[in-house]
């Protein structure tokens, strides 16, 4: 998301899966879309069929690839190489689109003259500190900005416990409207000059070395994406988890947005980067989200040392001298009074000390191994599965029973309910049941057509779905459980009036309800979320309404809209009257389908081209007209000269698209709000089997956390004796993530039975494996067996001048249900990237032996003696 | 992409079809599923095949329509979409509702019928299961379920057409591969797509639909690359009842030799006698 959010200002997909259709190339990587989005990828299938040319870069050769024009396999985890190639080869062929990077890039923008380059110092760039493994960012700036620095506190984004999820505005470190620039290209510090210095060793030989990709299928590639840009021409980018799952992730969907805005490809129809979210509202969770480190609409939670003192020190780091951001504050005290109602007051910040601080990793996995070391008494568990679909299975699985409570929503009776019985822990002995503590409590959960609401999916688009249903028996809905335990928390807290209290207290939390479960309303939470004029109790249409002076409220400012009339629910509608689907759903910010939409016109206001004719300005009416939403301010002429004094989107220039950002510009450079660097470099994954060949001195991302531990050990990198392939992990279209929805059903289960591991036929030879013999997968965490899918849709590639095998594993077994397997994440490690805390699960290291292992505490034995191994 | 509501606009008379277009088909098996759900079929096995993805295996009497996966030759550089060569093949196999059926021909209780939409239908509850279809199916289509008794096939939805939808499998398919219509409009259709396909240098391309056999043509065509046999496609269906003519041909000459036979038994007994 960060990686998004820094480039271009949203950490949301900037385009629509519609949008597709318009494409001349569709660069597919990192995702396997035609299996994961074969709904979406009908739009993909459209513009190649008008001729688009589809490029899918993969280790494997999936449906994906058996339906695009060019499949490249290249080696699980070099991915910054091949994208770094491609950037190399767009600025050493000159082939980026020169007007849109001079006004709608940061390219020209000059650097300090102390910042130091990652290919200038073996693969650090400025601020690194050895010892605290984390940069002070600082040198990264812009020359003449000044830092943002207060009272010798860490930067913001950049504290210890902190996430990138907020870092969406990028600035915050510096006063980002005074810089530097050089509009000829050439000054030596200015951002283009640093770009291609930075990327000058990422050759088509370099991609050959690490990737594993001959030359000529590289340059094929090279010819076919950058010519998809220009005036008339545009290219799209798809990915999903298989770029986020590094220990670089962020980095390697910076290297996209890098290419993107060279080739002048944001906010113009068939093009953008299209981040494709792994199910139905995963975007919503970020929006709203599920996260520890921010607020709803990105907007960052407070951390106990760093920012937040006082709401006005809050506000100040926060905001930003231009562009949206400069709203920062009509949106958090608009936030504020919806979650805190006539409590929130000029007088007490508005309530913003209700809200609680962050004091440490909160994040998923953090909390995870703050479990496993008994730091955590109680957990929800909602609609997810992490005895099956977390990494190291065994570590979460032994951690849950230093759990004092437990509590399960799910719609059968998942892995995760039953550990304490039936694990694989349990069989082999290394947790009996008599000595877990835990207990767990299983409810049921309503399905999707059991209750109402809405998904947000993966171009921000909210749809929302109506109870078709009663869901059977005790089954309720998520907004039933969490409204109904809320309600009995507040009147345990209406009845101790402690300090600790104030905050439930202060919690609005009334919801109409209905029916004999007093199911709540959803559309009276949308309202909410959406927002009201508190002095006239009108709904509100657009967040510009929102005000800092305590007259509005609004739970996600960016969803406001959705709701704009008591009698209207725009997710609701069902009639799209064009080709984006507009008519059909709301997508945030004000239903714009393609955001930063003002690209799509040339700096003097006039369309591209007829071909790629999108959104322009309207000199007669003056003002911004088209096919979409314009994301920019409607009656803001191409040639509007920015008014600081204004704030907000006036604050920009008329020819500055990214209107986050308070440049208005889309950012080559990351200037602050990253914790690995502000260029994207490449690092092996944290288990890799070849060094790194760019920056031998840095194996793997410098300022990432491998949390190892006994519990959650690693091979030595590079290359392990002992694991000598290439392991990486992905989903099945037949299946759902951890299985709890798709193997409890007959028609899914009987499609994809069984766990396997595909394998090329050179490894089957290699490892004296035959078509669908067990084998058995090992790793530092665990063992497991699957069925041996001998393809050549699996092929060895050559790395510095080696074979390397890959190993593919679909993860959605588990020991329930209707098809039952082993638990592909086990062998997986806890680890976080700097930015998001997310682990890597799509490069690391493996052995594959023939054979199933043995069952019971045989099954521990036979790993300690693999550990052993050593030739 | 249609809405909900949308009516086919198809009347009862008019003649139906599939094309099924492997072209277009990404192997995500959404057909597969949306039959079995609409018909009420049941999951048939859980075994683990190590055929491509293909675990469901073939046609049944509880599949009704099932994804072939053809792997090929795999070369880095080439995508399947890439006219070079075969890499990766999907296509949805489906009872082929044959101009002339053999299944229909074969049936001695009237349990298949042809439907106002000109598809071959089997009334589960006239079929007295004695399985003469099955072996007279030149595309192995229908099969008899034992644990019951009866054989089953696809229905062409013919409950969906009924109501002006089309079968569930084409409403489910997301990238249209399966296209549903009028059986003359679909066969333009299918010359137009393969016009553009071997424009495209896909040379390989082909229609299935064996006009030129006894079978004379079906309501399921197939858009392929490659040889039929690839896709298990017979290339010369026959209906079995062409084999009729000599098959009553030797039944009488046999019937003659028998009646001679006789004639001369009684000769000699009567010369014994």
């Amino acid at each position: 998301m960060p990686g998004l959010g820094t480039s271009v200002g949203r950490g949301g997909a900037t385009t629509a899966q519609q949008s597709l259709a318009d494409s001349d190339a569709i660069l597919i990587m990192g995702s396997s879309m035609a299996e994961q989005h074969p709904v979406g990828y009908q739009w993909v299938v459209e513009a190649r069929e008008r001729g688009c040319k589809v490029i899918h870069v993969d280790p494997r050769f999936t449906r994906t690839s058996a339906t695009a024009d060019i499949w490249v396999p290249l080696r699980a985890g070099s991915d910054i190489v091949f994208l770094g190639g491609l950037i190399h080869y767009v600025l050493e062929n000159e082939k980026w689109f020169k007007e849109y990077v001079l006004h709608y890039t940061n390219a020209s923008t000059i650097l300090r003259d102390d910042y130091v380059d990652a290919e200038d110092a073996g693969g650090l760039f400025s601020g690194w500190d050895a010892e605290k493994k984390k940069y002070d960012p600082e040198t990264w700036l812009y020359k003449g900005s000044e830092p943002k620095k207060e009272n010798g506190q860490s930067l913001p984004g950049h504290h210890d416990a902190g996430g990138g999820h907020a870092k969406d505005r990028g600035g915050e470190a510096g006063n980002t409207t005074e810089f530097e620039t050089d509009d000829t290209l050439q000054h030596p510090r200015c951002i283009f000059q640093v770009l291609k210095r930075h990327f000058a060793r990422y050759t088509p030989e370099m991609v050959e070395r690490s990737c594993g990709v001959p030359q000529d299928v590289f340059l094929r590639v090279a010819e076919t994406y950058a010519a998809a840009s220009g005036r008339s021409k545009t290219g799209c980018i798809c990915y999903a988890v298989g770029w986020t799952q590094h220990s670089t992730g962020v980095q390697i969907i910076r290297a996209a947005a890098i290419l993107q805005l060279l080739l002048g490809n944001f906010g113009r129809p068939g093009g953008g980067i299209l981040a494709l979210r792994g199910h139905a509202s995963i975007q919503g969770s970020t929006d709203i989200p599920t996260l520890y480190d921010i607020l709803p609409g990105y907007m960052p939670m407070p951390f106990f040392d760093a920012d937040s003192k006082t709401f006005e020190q809050y506000i100040k780091q926060h905001s930003t001298e231009a562009g949206l951001w400069t709203k920062f504050e009509d949106f958090m005290v608009s936030f504020l009074k919806a979650w805190y109602g006539d409590a929130a007051t000029k007088e007490n910040q508005w309530g913003f000390n209700f809200l609680p601080r962050v004091t440490g990793d909160h994040s998923e996995l953090g909390y995870w191994l703050d479990m496993k070391d008994g730091k955590l008494e109680g957990l929800f568990v909602m609609g997810q599965n992490p005895a099956v679909g977390a990494p190291n299975g065994r570590l979460q699985r032994k951690a849950m029973a230093n759990l004092k409570w437990l509590v399960v929503r799910d719609l059968v009776e998942i892995e995760t309910s039953t550990f304490w019985k039936d694990s694989p822990e349990i069989e082999r002995g290394e947790l009996r049941t008599e000595d877990i503590a835990t207990e767990v409590f299983l409810m049921p959960a309503a399905g999707p057509a059991e209750k109402s609401g809405s998904f947000t999916n993966t171009q921000r688009l909210l749809q929302w779905h109506n109870k078709a249903v009663e869901p059977p028996g005790d089954a309720r809905s998520e907004l039933w459980f969490v409204y109904h335990l809320g309600r009995m928390f507040k009147g345990r807290a209406a009845r101790e009036r402690t300090p600790k209290n104030d905050a439930l207290n202060a919690l609005t939390w009334e919801l109409p309800t209905e029916g004999a479960v007093a199911e709540p309303s959803a559309e009276a939470v949308l309202a909410e979320i959406n927002g009201r004029d508190l002095t006239t109790g009108k709904l509100l249409s657009t967040f510009e309404d929102l005000k800092r002076d305590g007259t509005t409220m609004s739970g996600c400012w960016i969803y406001t809209g959705v709701k704009p009339a008591e009698n209207r629910n725009v997710a609701n509608e069902r009639s799209a009257h064009d080709a984006l689907g507009h008519g059909w759903g709301f997508a945030w910010p004000k239903d714009t389908r393609i955001i930063y939409n003002r690209a799509s016109a040339a700096p003097d206001g006039t369309p591209w081209s007829e071909e790629k004719k999108f959104v322009w300005w309207d000199e007669e009416k003056r003002e911004w007209t088209g096919k979409d939403i314009t994301d920019f301010k409607k009656d803001m002429p191409p040639d509007h000269k920015r008014d600081l004094s204004k704030g907000g989107l006036e604050a920009l220039d008329g020819d500055k698209p990214f209107g986050m950002h308070p440049d208005g510009r889309g950012w080559l450079y990351v200037n602050s709000g990253l914790k690995d660097g502000p260029l994207p470099t490449h690092f092996e994954p944290l288990e890799s089997p070849v060094e790194n060949p760019l920056y031998p001195q840095h194996q793997s991302n410098p300022p990432s956390d491998k949390k190892q531990r006994p519990d959650n050990p690693y091979a030595s990198t590079p290359h392990d004796s002992r694991f000598p392939f290439v392991l990486t992990t992905y989903r099945l279209t037949e299946h759902h993530t951890a299985g709890g929805m798709s193997r409890s059903l007959s028609h899914l289960s009987e499609l994809q039975p069984e766990l396997f591991a595909e394998i090329s036929l050179e490894l089957a030879e290699l490892t004296g494996v035959s078509p669908n013999d067990y084998v058995t997968i090992v790793t530092p965490r665990a063992l497991i067996s699957a069925r041996a899918l001998v393809t050549p849709r699996m092929t060895p590639l050559i790395i510095q001048g080696h074979q390397i095998h890959q190993v593919g594993l679909p993860y959605h077994w588990g020991w329930k249900g209707i098809v039952t397997g082993d638990v592909a994440n086990d062998l997986l490690a806890i680890s976080q990237d700097p930015n998001v805390r997310i682990m890597e699960t799509k490069g690391l290291v493996c052995n594959l032996i023939p054979g199933r292992h043995p069952a019971g505490h045989k099954a521990l034995d036979e790993l300690h003696e693999l550990l052993e191994e050593r030739p | 992409m249609s809405g909900a509501t949308d009516h086919t606009g198809i009347q009862p008379g008019e003649v139906t079809s599939f094309l099924t277009d492997s072209t277009l088909c990404i192997g995500c098996k959404a057909c597969e599923v949306a039959c079995k759900e609409w018909n009420g079929i049941s999951a048939d096995g859980y075994d683990f095949t190590g055929w491509s993805y293909d675990n469901t295996a073939a046609l049944g009497h509880s599949t009704w329509r099932h994804v072939k996966f053809v792997e090929g030759e795999i070369t880095p550089g080439i995508g399947g979409n890439s006219a070079q060569q075969l890499s990766w093949e999907f296509s949805s196999d489906v009872c082929k509702h044959c101009e002339v059926a053999g299944c229909l021909e074969a049936c001695p209780t009237g349990s298949l019928v042809r439907t106002e939409f000109g598809s071959v239908f089997l009334q589960p509850d006239i079929c007295n299961g004695c399985s003469y279809c099955v072996i007279s199916c030149p595309f192995g289509v229908v099969q008899k379920n034992e644990d019951d008794g009866r054989a089953f096939k696809c229905t062409f939805c013919t409950d969906r057409q009924k109501a002006g939808m089309m079968p569930a499998c084409a409403k489910a398919c997301p990238t249209e591969s399966i296209k549903f219509g009028r059986l003359d409009e679909l066969k333009v259709e299918a010359q137009v797509r393969l016009a553009t396909l071997q424009s495209r240098g896909m040379t390989d391309a082909q229609i299935y639909d064996p006009t030129h056999t006894s079978v004379k043509g079906i309501h399921s065509m197939f858009i392929i690359r490659g040889e039929p046999e690839t896709y298990n496609l017979p290339p010369r269906p026959e209906v079995p009842t062409i084999y009729l003519k000599d098959a009553w041909k030797s039944a009488a000459f046999e019937a003659v030799a028998m009646v001679g036979a006789v004639v001369a038994s009684f000769f000699f007994l009567g010369r014994k006698g």
